[in-house]
């Protein structure tokens, strides 16, 4: 059974549907993500497990037990906060130690378990030291600590990495599930990064407009999309607006170009579908003349550099298409050059498409849309 | 978004007592002005008739009015060009002048009067004795710090090293720098200041009276010891007046959330 | 990094311009404001005949002197504590979850005026209100059948200036510390919560220690703005309270003493007393607004 569950959560601000009927399920031990845009309602959701707010239907189960009216400092739960949440008067000590002093524990027990959690987020020479003395990522792992320190039955975060730098948010984010997995403590995390999400849960829920748009492990969230949304949120695609040819040799037309797309075998012939083809798997290769099956003709319009990889924008007859190349690659295909983009005939994936306007990534849920 | 709850009942029972401890001061005075001399109760707007139709309140009005734009005047020369300049090229000053900024509350007015009184007894007629004169002097020191902590809160909310040089490098010259540019993006915290001198003036007694200068506040409490009814007519006037210049402050503000001026004269 | 400072772009020599414009300021403050003090501070030590002497000083220990220093203080110090926490109950109640925003608002604006009626239209309004003829002691009298002076208060003494004085000093109160409340994060009290600690417990340990500073710093403003008030005692008892503005003031309406630099003295000794508060101030400030980060 579920440790922790939230049942068909709605909750409305005026009229706006901040949740509309989450539902999600948590093994103990589990570390899941809720990601998503600003306004997708993954705060909300979280707040209502903490206890923060109460969600207007619907119902929040731990362990078999219903929780939905119990009060915040009775839920037994760990919250980290995006930021400010440590007691400016209190050192590091004092606040990780704040849970255990309300609960009553003896000195001597709350220093000996602050001891072992400052140890345990690597702070164990800080523990004197006030929060305006400490760096951001220093901070957050006090605040770890502190949320710690109460044996909470489920750890809360909530984007706890969103105020740092980019380096210790990698840094740190490790740590914390590191920490995770050797307490084996359930945990739900809110991120709007997802290479974030993607690296430290178990499983990820992407949110939009109040609802899951998908839940499922990384790999197949990145893999996989269920939604456009989902596709474009998670690592970047391209989107192929194309129509079907032959649903018996899986033939689809973009751009004038056939392609072979083994997701389109099935499907009937005239129906609009979006492929969806990750950057990665795009070959590039100096055109000589002739084209090679599955390939769009184009020049190269743009290389960015990303470090590792280098990104291509390759733009002809119609077709734009974006290509991560090695950087040593990059180097042979520069811009100006005309160059066959090569798709794979499997891997690629396959989604209806609605009539209607497509989601754009905004920041904030459109109205209609999803 | 806070989830939005229903205001706690403690908090009702301390808001509404505040408001009518605040309100009935205000509304007794105002009923009390009504009363007609002879018979000491209700209804005569004799008080106000007295009051509008006498030469003095008129004449100690402008007095202090024109004194208060004295002040206002005196003090924005004064402290804009020095404020900006610390601002611009003398940060370390800053901390000097806003403790000089606190020294009025280890001197204040009676205080200040006495000393002011002894050192400028032997000084000419034409600045001792005139309210244009010493009494704009003192008041400017008054109003001082709330203008340093109004423009003071103004410049530190435009970038002043970024406009004076984006000014410079397009060519600008320092006059039209300082009029054209830098003084248009202080104008906001500028008049806020000057309506909190303005309500200071407008309501000093203690200089005035040691003084012995004849402003409204003297007036207002002339007429205290010689018509009670009048006095409250004048009280609610000089609260109209007082609520006026506030209001303004206000919409001032708003037009510019310049910082949190603290709008605590010192009318004691 | 280049920068188009002026006086580095024009050498040094415009350098000294800038200190030169701020001259004015300067030259005004020291002619108007130190020289003045300054005058108080040494002339409370000279004697009659010329030369220094502590005898103004002692003076001031002695009836009536102390009695007004001691009223004085005593009135500063009830008022100041009284209506710090009325005006804190007034602010918490206002700004806390729940409370609509446009009461905040509201509240403020009246504050700052508030704040700044004072001196004599205060008194006068306090006298139509509760003063021997005033609508609400009529009303208390005629229609509730309660008289105030028959029970023996009254409008025209200490406590008299007291209820008065409160009248400017739960706003002032108010407008300081709204902000200290308004910048106890949302973050700590759910921290809190969420920890386990009770509300009680939360202002115990976190929201009391935090607002201490700018609780005291209150506190002390309050007393200052009191102790240093003159216009409202002197239009509500036409100087009849001993008060040490009063004292003051009663000497330049011709009640000559026939030691000018006891004025001085007077003076100096309300320098004194708000110069001690000012350095209990300065170091609570600096630490309110570390906690306030």
């Amino acid at each position: 059974m579920a440790y922790l569950e939230l049942q068909n959560l709605h909750r409305d601000f005026g009229t706006v549907k901040a949740l509309d009927g989450i539902e999600i399920r948590l093994d103990q031990g589990e570390f899941l993500s809720l990601l998503g845009p600003s306004g997708c309602g993954k705060t909300t959701a979280l707040r209502l497990v903490a206890g923060f707010d109460r969600p207007d239907a619907g119902a929040i189960v731990v362990d078999g037990k219903d929780i939905t009216g119990v009060s915040p400092s009775k839920r037994d739960m760990g919250m980290v906060f995006q930021a400010y949440s440590l007691f400016p008067n209190m050192t590091a000590q004092q606040n990780v130690e704040f849970g255990l002093k309300v609960r009553g524990k003896s000195k001597t027990d709350r220093r000996t378990r602050v001891g072992e959690l400052l140890e345990l987020v690597g702070l164990g020479h800080a523990g004197d030291r006030y929060p305006h003395q400490l760096s951001g990522g220093m901070q957050q792992r006090v605040a770890l600590a502190r949320a710690l320190a109460i044996e909470p039955r489920v750890l809360l975060l909530d984007e706890p990495l969103s105020a740092l730098d980019a380096k210790v948010r990698v840094q740190l984010r490790e740590e914390i599930r590191r920490i995770q997995l050797e307490l084996g403590i359930t945990t739900l995390y809110v991120t709007h990064d997802q290479e974030e999400a993607l690296s430290i849960s178990d499983h990820v829920a992407v949110m939009y407009g109040g609802k899951i748009e998908q839940m499922g492990s990384p790999a197949e969230m990145y893999s996989m999309p269920a939604t456009p949304f989902v596709a474009e949120f998670i690592g970047t695609m391209n989107r192929l607006d194309s129509t079907v040819l032959d649903g018996g040799n899986g033939a689809v037309e973009h751009a004038g170009v056939t392609l072979t797309v083994e997701a389109a075998r099935g499907r009937a012939r005239g129906d609009r579908v979006l492929i969806l083809v990750r950057p990665e798997t795009v070959d590039l290769a100096p055109a000589n003349g002739d084209g090679a099956a599955n390939s769009f003709i184009g020049e190269v319009i743009t290389q960015t550099f990303l470090g590792p990889v280098t990104r291509l924008k390759v733009v002809g007859g119609g077709a734009s298409l974006i290509a991560d190349v090695s950087t040593a690659k990059a180097a042979t295909l520069p811009v100006g050059m005309r160059v066959v983009a090569r798709l794979p005939a499997e891997g690629a994936r396959l989604l209806e498409l609605k009539d209607g306007p497509r989601p754009e990534l905004h920041e904030e849920p459109a109205p209609a849309g999803r | 978004m806070r989830p939005k709850r229903r205001i706690a009942l403690s908090a009702a029972v301390w808001l509404v007592l505040g408001v009518a401890y605040f309100l009935i001061p205000l509304l007794a005075t105002f009923l009390f002005s009504l009363r007609s001399i002879q018979t000491g109760k209700c209804c005569s707007l004799a008080a106000y008739h007295f009051v509008l139709h006498n030469g003095d309140f008129w004449h100690t009005l402008k007095v202090s009015f024109l004194l208060a734009l004295e002040t206002i005047a005196i003090s924005l020369l004064l402290f804009v060009p020095s404020i900006y300049l610390v601002h611009l090229k003398l940060p370390r000053l800053r901390p000097v002048i806003a403790f000089f900024a606190l020294i009025p509350f280890v001197v204040p007015p009676i205080v200040l009067v006495v000393g002011l009184l002894n050192i400028y007894r032997g000084t000419p007629s034409w600045f001792y004795d005139k309210p244009s004169g010493f009494l704009a002097a003192g008041y400017v020191i008054l109003a001082f710090p709330y203008m340093f902590f109004s423009l003071d809160a103004g410049f530190r909310s435009i970038d002043v090293h970024t406009l004076t040089e984006a000014s410079q490098s397009l060519g600008a010259r320092w006059p039209t720098t300082l009029f054209k540019v830098i003084l248009p993006n202080i104008r906001t915290a500028a008049l806020a200041g000057s309506f909190l001198a303005l309500a200071i003036v407008l309501g000093e007694f203690t200089i005035a009276n040691l003084a012995q200068f004849h402003t409204f506040p003297i007036f207002l409490e002339y007429v205290n010891e010689t018509q009670p009814y009048g006095a409250a007519a004048l009280t609610g006037i000089s609260f109209a007046i007082t609520w006026a210049a506030m209001l303004s402050l206000l919409f001032i503000g708003r037009k510019r959330a310049a910082g949190s001026g603290s709008v605590i004269a010192g009318v004691r | 990094m280049e920068t188009l400072r002026p006086d580095v772009a024009s050498g040094r020599r415009r350098f000294p311009l800038a200190w030169l414009g701020t001259l004015p300021f300067f030259a005004y403050t020291f002619a108007f404001l130190f020289l003045p003090a300054g005058n108080v501070l040494i002339g409370a030590f000279k004697g009659v005949h010329g030369g220094w002497t502590f005898s103004n000083i002692t003076t001031l220990f002695h009836q009536p002197y102390r009695n007004a220093y001691e009223t004085s203080i005593e009135v500063s110090l009830t008022t100041a504590v009284l209506g710090a926490a009325l005006g804190f109950g007034l602010a918490y109640a206002a700004i806390r979850d729940g409370t609509p925003r446009w009461i905040r608002s509201l509240l403020t604006t009246f504050s700052g005026v508030a704040a700044n009626f004072g001196g004599i239209p205060l008194a006068f309004a306090f006298i139509a209100t509760i003063g021997t003829i005033g609508v609400a002691t009529q009303f208390l009298k005629n229609q509730l059948h309660i008289d105030i002076y028959g029970q023996g208060f009254s409008l025209f003494t200490k406590t008299g200036v007291e209820v008065v004085y409160l009248y400017f000093q739960v706003p002032l109160m108010l407008l300081v510390i709204a902000p200290a409340i308004g910048g106890l994060k949302r973050e700590w009290r759910e921290a809190s919560s969420n920890l386990g600690a009770s509300s009680w417990q939360f202002w115990r340990y976190i929201g009391g220690p935090v607002l201490m500073p700018s609780l005291l710093g209150a506190v002390i403003l309050l007393f200052g703005n009191a102790f240093a008030a003159y216009a409202t005692a002197y239009a509500l008892t036409s100087g009849a309270v001993n008060l040490v503005p009063i004292v003051i003031g009663a000497y330049y309406s011709g009640n000559v003493l026939n030691n000018p630099h006891l004025a001085q003295a007077l003076a100096f000794g309300m320098f004194f007393v708000l110069a001690v508060m000012m350095m209990i101030y300065v170091p609570l400030q600096r630490r309110a607004a570390r906690w306030a980060k």
